[in-house]
């Protein structure tokens, strides 16, 4: 299954599974000279949650839907919901929609806290020479690198347990990781990697309480219960002790994105600068979100695309520029259509021919692949010119001696990920301020009574962790007649289109550097800087020379 | 343990100083009575955790979405850096694991052949049509990766609804051929333990592997829940209940009603029809979906997504199938 195979063109690489992400996906790239010179990458499951929707009520479509992704979770309920408002013009109340940013803003903050430290950070940080650090001198670069103070107890204590995880001889998790016995492309020093080692521990920590945090509105989390088309229902939520809650761990996360993920991004950039000269893709785009809870207008994230680059410029984004192309899919015929009559019909050939060679569908605006997620709208708001965005990023571009053209990389989008973080986290202060203003006041105006209607459509988008998501509707005799998901891991890592162009995730790694096939740790790195999300499973089998490589802990 | 003293269980795995210790002896004290053991079970639970060789677990991942596994980053008390320093060796799980590809397979095969066994965990649906050909990993199957690893597993748990009985993407038409562990593996000698819910609550996954470590295999139904955790319906616990036995009913969700907590039976909740913990053990030790105003959906039991739905309406002969 993971043979590297010597063509007339060079040697290939397939990395299945790629581990770290949510779902299944599988990555094969050519090389020549240490570099990649064409990739692709393929989604190797299919469910089929489009199909199952049609001619069931439209309403229970967000509960559907949201189970399309447990990591990605509300925001498919969120996206439905909005679809079928907009088929029903409906608008739900403003605590309601103050409630939906609140558990959309946290769960945004907990992925982007998630991919940063627990799927991409291995990516960087290597665990086994946090073994050699000196917990003392670590303790010194905290109290200088933000307004933590130098007190090591936490840090020889992670050192302890990191320890007593190694001398038991289970790697568990670590197993075969590719930091073992020494790799020059971790550049790390040992307190480097323990400071980063105590924010993986203390990350999930965080985790888990902003999981708390959604649940507190949410009913649950994964997958919240009270989002419904109309408003929410958690009217048991609407108390001050609730908001208070809330708020003890909204502060809690703010401390440690202002002092664990701000120098720890920062101290990542300073030390993989080539990362900052692959992983380039030309053009993005973004939806509108969080936009005022009363008016409807003025979102706090804005829409757009950009082309080519080019900081200095943006476009209007015109939904109706959308189409779904299928040739190189595995679905009948190669006919590009548009979402509203978007047709899903599998038809699994082969892998090997790459004639059809992934579930994902190939979504294009006006033709052209896109990137969407943080990295494009970060550099949209730079173009456009935004103060917050510019004040954050500019201040990094300095800090890390980066130049602003080198946002469009594989650190690049890490770092844009970290900073949109700091700034939805200051943010949220203003929503809490209003969500409690309102609960002070008495609000309980929570949900908006609806009929469903016979024939509409509609579309619901969502700015969520990964890019632009959009959902479509068409409701007829009252029940779902078609459904389709656009999602941002189909946008940024679906296969190429009828026309041959590559998806943004393929068109990255060209020129990403490999120079140790068994290792492939950069074609990772690229690749886990689109925080992928299958909603399956992405594999990654990577190309061996010899046999099992032995690791051995230093 | 929702409201237990919270005892900071990594200074105490650090050997940290006595008190740690004693409130750690809280917890197992009060993960015994979770489990309906009473406390006196309290010390065989901390012996189990604090076991110097961890268990091998390795975890598969099928035709799922990930939310169980999420779930499972949220467990508390332990947590989940504790279960897998301490507690367990999750010598496979590709959402979190460092290697992948070549390196991610060869841990997975040095962990089937361990000598001293494993755990196999599976989270997701199997999909079946086609040989299998929905869903492939590493260029396998999933239903031939499953197979393999579960039949020489010590124990097989099912992780989640889809795991346990096919889940979202075995609801009708079953576009791939879904299908739960149990429903797919039988042939290959496979029994799992199945913890259903979407997700279900990470307790009742973590009660289920002490109970594994501690007692063996758990009582389990007919469906091969372990009775600590289903043994009995959402509605027996709901604290809503006697509004229902009074026949007070929230008829809309902006009613005055719904305002005041009433029953959301005719909202569509399909409490009495669920055999699940979620009043008592609550979700991120905070809420629950009807405390939060929301209908229950049935999501621990098989075929919900057809059987109990559509889910904002009563099922007046209770559910289908």
């Amino acid at each position: 299954m993971s043979q590297t195979t010597a063509t007339t063109t060079g040697k290939r690489l397939i990395v299945d599974p790629v581990s770290r992400i949510e779902g299944h996906l599988k990555v094969e790239v050519e090389l020549e000279n240490d570099r990649v010179k064409n990739a692709w990458v393929s989604t190797q499951l299919f469910r089929g949650i489009e199909v199952i929707l049609k001619g069931r009520p439209p309403e229970d479509a967000p509960l559907f839907t949201q189970r399309t992704c447990g990591v990605c979770t509300n925001t498919h309920a969120l996206t439905s919901i909005r679809a079928i408002e907009d088929a029903l013009e409906l608008k739900a109340p403003p605590l309601a929609q103050l409630i939906r940013h609140l558990i959309l803003s946290t769960l945004i903050i907990h992925d982007h806290l998630v991919h940063y430290y627990h799927l991409h950070g291995l990516d960087w940080i290597d665990m086994a020479s946090a073994l050699d650090a000196d917990p003392v001198e670590a303790g010194k670069i905290v109290a200088a690198t933000s307004n933590r103070d130098s007190d090591p107890s936490n840090l020889f204590i992670v050192r302890k347990r990191l320890k007593e995880f190694v001398a038991g001889g289970q790697l568990g998790f670590l197993e075969n990781a590719y930091f073992l016995g020494g790799n020059p492309v971790y550049r790390c020093t040992p307190e480097e990697n323990l400071i980063l080692a105590s924010h993986y521990i203390e990350g999930l920590r965080i985790q888990l309480e902003l999981g708390r945090a959604m649940a507190l509105f949410a009913g649950k989390n994964p997958h919240a219960q009270s989002m419904v088309v109309g408003g929410v229902t958690c009217y048991d939520s609407l108390r001050l002790e609730v908001v208070d809650h809330f708020r003890r761990i909204w502060a809690k996360t703010k401390e440690f994105v202002d002092n664990a993920m701000m120098p720890d991004i920062l101290l990542m950039a300073k030390r993989f600068p080539e990362a900052l000269n692959y992983g380039k893709t030309s053009n993005f785009f973004a939806f509108a979100d969080f936009h005022n809870p009363e008016s409807g207008n003025d979102p706090y994230f804005k829409s757009g695309v950009l082309w080519g680059n080019d900081l200095t410029k943006h476009d209007k984004l015109d939904m109706g520029l959308i189409d779904e192309h299928v040739a190189r899919s595995w679905y009948e015929g190669d006919t590009a259509r548009k979402p509203y009559d978007g047709v899903t019909a599998p038809m699994y050939t082969s892998y090997e021919d790459k004639e059809k060679y992934s579930w994902s569908k190939a979504p294009r605006y006006k033709g052209e692949p896109m990137e969407t997620g943080p990295l494009a709208r970060r550099a949209l708001a730079y173009a456009r010119k935004e103060k917050e965005t510019r004040t954050m990023l500019d201040g990094f571009f300095k800090a890390a001696s980066m130049k602003p053209e080198q946002l469009f990389s594989t650190m690049g989008r890490t770092v844009c990920r970290v900073v949109e973080t700091s700034m939805l986290i200051n943010r949220m202060k203003g929503w809490i301020d209003e969500t409690e203003k309102r609960v002070k006041a008495g609000d309980t105006d929570i949900y908006k009574p609806w009929k469903m209607v016979d024939d509409a459509k509609g579309v619901g988008t969502c700015c969520v962790t990964r890019g632009a998501l959009s959902h479509w509707i068409r409701i007829k005799g009252g029940v779902i007649e078609n459904f389709q998901l656009v999602v941002p891991s189909t946008w940024n890592l679906g296969p190429r289109c009828i026309e041959g162009k590559l998806s943004p995730a393929e068109q990255s790694l060209i020129g990403c550097p490999c120079p140790d096939l068994e290792r492939p740790v950069e074609i990772l790195r690229t690749i886990h800087s689109f925080d992928p999300c299958i909603a399956c499973s992405v594999h990654m089998v990577d190309n061996r020379s010899g046999g099992i490589r032995k690791f051995k802990i230093r | 343990m929702p409201n237990g003293k919270r005892f900071d269980a990594l200074k105490m795995l650090a050997g940290g100083p006595k008190p740690s210790r004693r409130e750690f002896m809280k917890f197992c004290g009060t993960m015994a009575v979770f489990m309906g053991m009473g406390p006196a079970f309290a010390p065989a639970i901390a012996d189990a955790l604090m076991n110097k060789k961890r268990p091998s677990v390795v975890y598969l991942h099928c035709a799922e979405c990930t939310g169980c596994t999420e779930g499972l980053l949220r467990a508390y008390e332990p947590f989940f850096d504790e279960i897998i320093m301490s507690t367990i060796s999750l010598d496979y799980c590709e959402t979190i694991m460092a290697a992948s590809g070549q390196a991610a397979h060869a841990a997975l095969e040095k962990a089937v052949a361990n000598p001293e066994g494993y755990v196999c965990v599976i989270e997701g649906g199997i999909p079946t049509y086609h040989g299998g050909e929905y869903g492939k990993v590493g260029g396998e199957t999933m239903f031939q990766l499953c197979a393999r690893v579960a039949a020489k597993a010590k124990a097989t748990i099912a992780m989640g609804s889809c795991a346990c009985f096919g889940g979202v993407q075995a609801a009708a038409p079953n576009p791939s051929g879904a299908k739960g562990v149990n429903q797919a593996l039988a042939a290959v000698g496979v029994s799992a333990i199945n913890i259903s819910g979407c997700p279900p609550n990470p307790m009742n996954f973590v009660g289920t592997v002490v109970h594994l470590l501690t007692k063996g295999m758990p009582k389990l139904d007919h469906w091969n829940r372990p009775t600590m955790f289903y043994g009995d319906t959402v509605h027996a616990h709901c604290p809503r209940q006697e509004h229902f036995n009074r026949g007070e009913f929230a008829p809309s969700f902006d009613s005055p009603e719904a305002k005041k907590g009433w029953c959301l039976y005719q909202l569509g909740c399909k409490g009495p029809y669920t055999y699940n913990n979620c009043p008592t053990a609550l979700f991120n030790q905070v809420n629950w979906p009807v405390k939060a105003g929301a209908p229950c959906i049935g999501c621990s039991e098989p075929n919900f997504w057809d059987d109990y739905s559509p889910f904002f309406h009563p099922i007046e002969d209770g559910p289908k199938g």
